[in-house]
C-alpha cells in the first residue's frame, strides 16, 4: 500500500467508529435501561424473604444490607442479571463439555430436536403448500384442518404425541422432533401458499404461450417466485421448531436438553438454572434465525434481488 | 398479399385464401359479470395474411386486447369461429406458432437478462450451446449487446420491453402478436423501438399482430389498421397503409401519411359515441 492510500485511509477511521457509536448507542440504552429495571424488581420481589431472614438473625439491618441481600440470594423470586451471567459462564466454559452439568451439552440435545423438527417441518410444509396450490379440493379441504391443528395448545397434544409413539417404542429424538415439526410447518404451508401463487398474470400467461408443463411452470416460475416468502416463512418456524423441541422436553421427564434443565430448575426451585436455561434458549433461537438469515441473503442475491 | 375479408352486414362468407395465418368469423365473446353480461367482441370478421403488419387500434374498452388474446389461446371465444395456422387457436398454441409480448416486460426478476430470454428455448428443450448462441443473436439486434448478465431491475423499462421482444424473437415464430408493447415508454424511446420494429418486421417477413391506441404508431408501421370500437368491441373499418418500404420517422410529415392518419381519425370518431 503507498504512504497516500494510508494517510487517505486515516480519517476514515474515526468516522467508521462513530457510525458504529450510532448503532451501538440504541441497543446500550435500551440494555441500560433493562438492566436497572431488573435489579429494581429483584429488591422488590426479593425483600420479603430476605426481610425474614435479616429479622430472624435478631441484630439490627440496613437498608443497604437489604439490598446487598436480594441481589445474592440462593433461590431468588427473581435472580439478578450478574447472577444468571455467572450460572451461564460455570455451566458452559467451566464445565467439561461431556459433563452432563455443562448447558451445551443440554443446548445441543435440544438442537438436534429443533433441527430434525424444522426439517420435517419444512418438508411438510411445502407439501402441503404444493398439494393446496396445486389440487383445487386438498385447498377446501385441508386449509381449515391445517388451522384447527394449530389451535390446539401444544401442551396439551405434547405429552399424548410422547405417549402415543413411546407405546409403539419410537422414544428419543423422534417424538420431540415430531411435536417440534407439528409447530413449525405452518407458518411454511401459509408462506408457500401464498409464495406459489406469487407469479402474477402475466407471468402465468407467459408460461401459457410457451405451452409449458405442469411441472416447468412450478420449476421455472412458482418455485423461484416464491423463495423470499420460504425464507420469511423459515425464520418463524425455526424459532417455534425450538419452542416445539423444549415444550416436547417438558412431560418425558426427560433428563437432557433444556427443556429438563427448566423443569429439573422448577422441581427445587432453582431459578437460577431456570433463566439459565432461558438464556440459553433465547440464545440458541438466535443463532438459528441469525443462520436461516444468512443463507436468505446469499440464495436471495444469487436471485438477483437487491437483499 | 390477401384481400381484407371484413363485413360489417355480413350475409356472404367470403372465401379463405390458403396463405391467410389468421381467420376470425363471426366471432364473439361474452363475459359473464355479476349483473349484466359484458358483450367484449361482437361478430368480428378478418382474415391476416402472411406477412402482414396489422394494427388494432381504438379507445380502451373496445376488445383489441381481447382479440389479441383470443389468438394466442388467452381466452376462449362464446361463438363464430377462428383459426391460426389453418388449426385452432390452442393446437396452434401447442404447436408453439406465436410470440407474445404483452403491455409490461413480465420479465421474471431472478433471471438475468439472457436468461430471460432463454427461458422459451429451455421450456421447448434447446439445447444448452443453441439457446445461448439465439439469445446473443436477438439481443443484440434489440441493442442489448453487453447487458446479458444485468438483471432486468438495472434496466430501463425500455430496455426491458426490448428484453421481452428478443425474448419472444427468440423461439423464432412466424407470427408476433404484440399487445401495446411501447404503451409504457417514453416518446423518444417509442420513436425508436418503431424503428427498430419496422427495421426486423422488414427484414424476417413475420406477420405482426399489434395493438395499440396510438394513430401515429399504427399508421408508421402497419400495412393495414383495423379500427375497433367498444360496447360492444367491433371491427369499424379496415384501412389499407401502404407507405412506402424502409420508411423513417420522416414518413410521418409525409402528406400521404397524414391523410391515412385523417382517415383513421374519422373512423375513430365515427365510433366513439359519449352518449355514456
Amino acid at each position: 500500500m503507498t504512504t497516500e492510500a494510508l494517510v487517505g485511509a486515516r480519517p476514515a477511521r474515526p468516522a467508521a467508529s462513530a457510525a458504529l457509536w450510532h448503532r451501538l448507542l440504541p441497543l446500550v440504552t435500551v440494555l441500560l435501561i433493562i438492566a436497572v429495571l431488573w435489579y429494581a424488581a429483584a429488591i422488590g420481589l426479593n425483600s420479603q424473604r430476605v426481610r425474614d431472614q435479616l429479622n430472624q438473625t435478631g441484630q439490627s439491618w440496613t437498608t443497604a444490607d437489604l439490598i446487598a441481600g436480594t441481589w445474592s440470594m440462593e433461590r431468588p423470586v427473581l435472580p439478578t442479571p450478574d447472577q444468571i451471567l455467572r450460572e451461564f459462564w460455570k455451566t458452559t466454559a467451566e464445565t467439561p463439555i461431556t459433563n452432563k452439568r455443562n448447558l451445551l451439552y443440554h443446548a445441543w440435545i435440544t438442537a438436534s430436536a429443533t433441527l430434525l423438527g424444522f426439517v420435517f417441518g419444512t418438508l411438510l410444509g411445502i407439501a402441503l403448500a404444493i398439494g393446496i396450490v396445486h389440487v383445487r379440493t386438498l385447498d377446501r379441504s385441508l386449509l381449515p384442518w391445517i388451522i384447527a391443528s394449530q389451535t390446539i395448545p401444544i401442551l396439551a397434544i405434547g405429552p399424548m404425541i410422547i405417549v402415543v409413539l413411546g407405546n409403539i417404542g419410537i422414544t428419543g429424538l423422534i417424538p420431540k422432533a415430531i411435536i417440534s415439526g407439528y409447530l413449525s410447518f405452518f407458518p411454511v404451508t401459509i408462506g408457500m401458499v401464498k409464495g406459489l401463487r406469487s407469479p402474477d398474470v402475466l407471468q402465468l400467461d407467459l408460461m401459457h404461450t410457451y405451452n409449458s408443463s405442469e411441472s416447468q411452470l412450478f420449476r421455472k416460475l412458482r418455485w423461484p417466485a416464491s423463495m423470499p416468502f420460504l425464507f420469511t416463512s423459515l425464520k418463524v418456524s425455526i424459532s417455534i421448531s425450538l419452542v416445539g423441541a423444549i415444550v416436547g422436553e417438558l412431560p418425558t421427564g426427560a433428563t437432557a436438553g433444556l427443556g429438563a434443565r427448566l423443569l429439573t430448575g422448577s422441581y427445587y426451585g432453582q431459578t437460577i438454572q431456570i433463566w439459565t436455561a432461558l438464556l440459553m434458549a433465547s440464545l440458541l433461537g438466535a443463532a438459528m434465525v441469525y443462520v436461516v438469515a444468512g443463507v436468505e441473503r446469499v440464495v436471495i442475491r444469487q436471485m438477483g434481488q437487491r437483499a | 398479399m390477401t384481400v381484407a375479408l371484413v363485413r360489417t352486414g355480413g350475409d356472404s362468407v367470403p372465401a379463405v385464401s390458403p396463405d391467410s395465418v389468421i381467420d376470425i368469423r363471426r366471432l364473439s365473446l361474452v363475459f359473464p359479470t355479476a349483473d349484466t353480461p359484458v358483450t367484449a367482441l361482437q361478430d368480428i370478421d378478418l382474415a391476416v395474411g402472411r406477412g402482414e403488419f396489422i394494427s388494432f387500434i381504438g379507445p380502451s374498452g373496445c376488445g383489441k386486447t381481447t382479440l389479441l388474446r383470443v389468438i394466442a389461446d388467452l381466452e376462449r371465444p362464446t361463438s363464430g369461429e377462428i383459426s391460426v395456422n389453418g388449426v385452432s387457436p390452442e393446437q396452434a398454441r401447442q404447436n408453439r406458432a406465436y410470440g407474445y409480448v404483452f403491455q409490461a416486460p413480465a420479465l421474471y426478476p431472478w433471471r438475468t437478462v439472457v436468461r430471460n430470454v432463454t427461458l422459451p428455448l429451455e421450456i421447448m428443450g434447446i439445447a444448452g450451446a443453441e439457446r445461448v448462441e439465439r439469445a446473443a443473436r436477438y439481443l443484440d439486434m434489440v441493442g442489448l449487446k453487453g447487458f446479458e448478465r444485468k438483471f432486468p431491475w438495472q434496466l430501463s423499462g425500455g430496455m426491458q420491453q426490448r428484453v421481452s421482444i428478443a425474448r419472444a424473437l427468440s423461439f423464432e415464430p412466424e407470427l408476433l402478436l404484440m399487445d401495446e408493447p411501447f404503451g409504457a415508454l417514453d416518446e423518444i424511446t417509442r420513436d425508436r423501438l418503431n424503428v427498430e420494429l419496422l427495421r426486423l418486421w422488414e427484414k424476417t417477413g413475420k406477420t405482426v399482430i399489434f395493438v395499440t391506441h396510438s394513430i401515429a404508431e399504427a399508421v408508421f408501421l402497419s400495412s393495414r389498421i383495423v379500427v375497433m370500437s367498444p360496447r360492444p368491441g367491433q371491427i369499424l373499418e379496415v384501412i389499407p397503409c401502404d407507405l412506402p418500404q424502409g420508411r423513417t420517422l420522416d414518413a410521418r410529415e409525409t402528406p400521404q401519411f397524414l391523410e391515412i392518419a385523417h382517415k383513421v381519425r374519422v373512423a375513430l370518431r365515427k365510433g366513439h359515441s359519449y352518449d355514456d
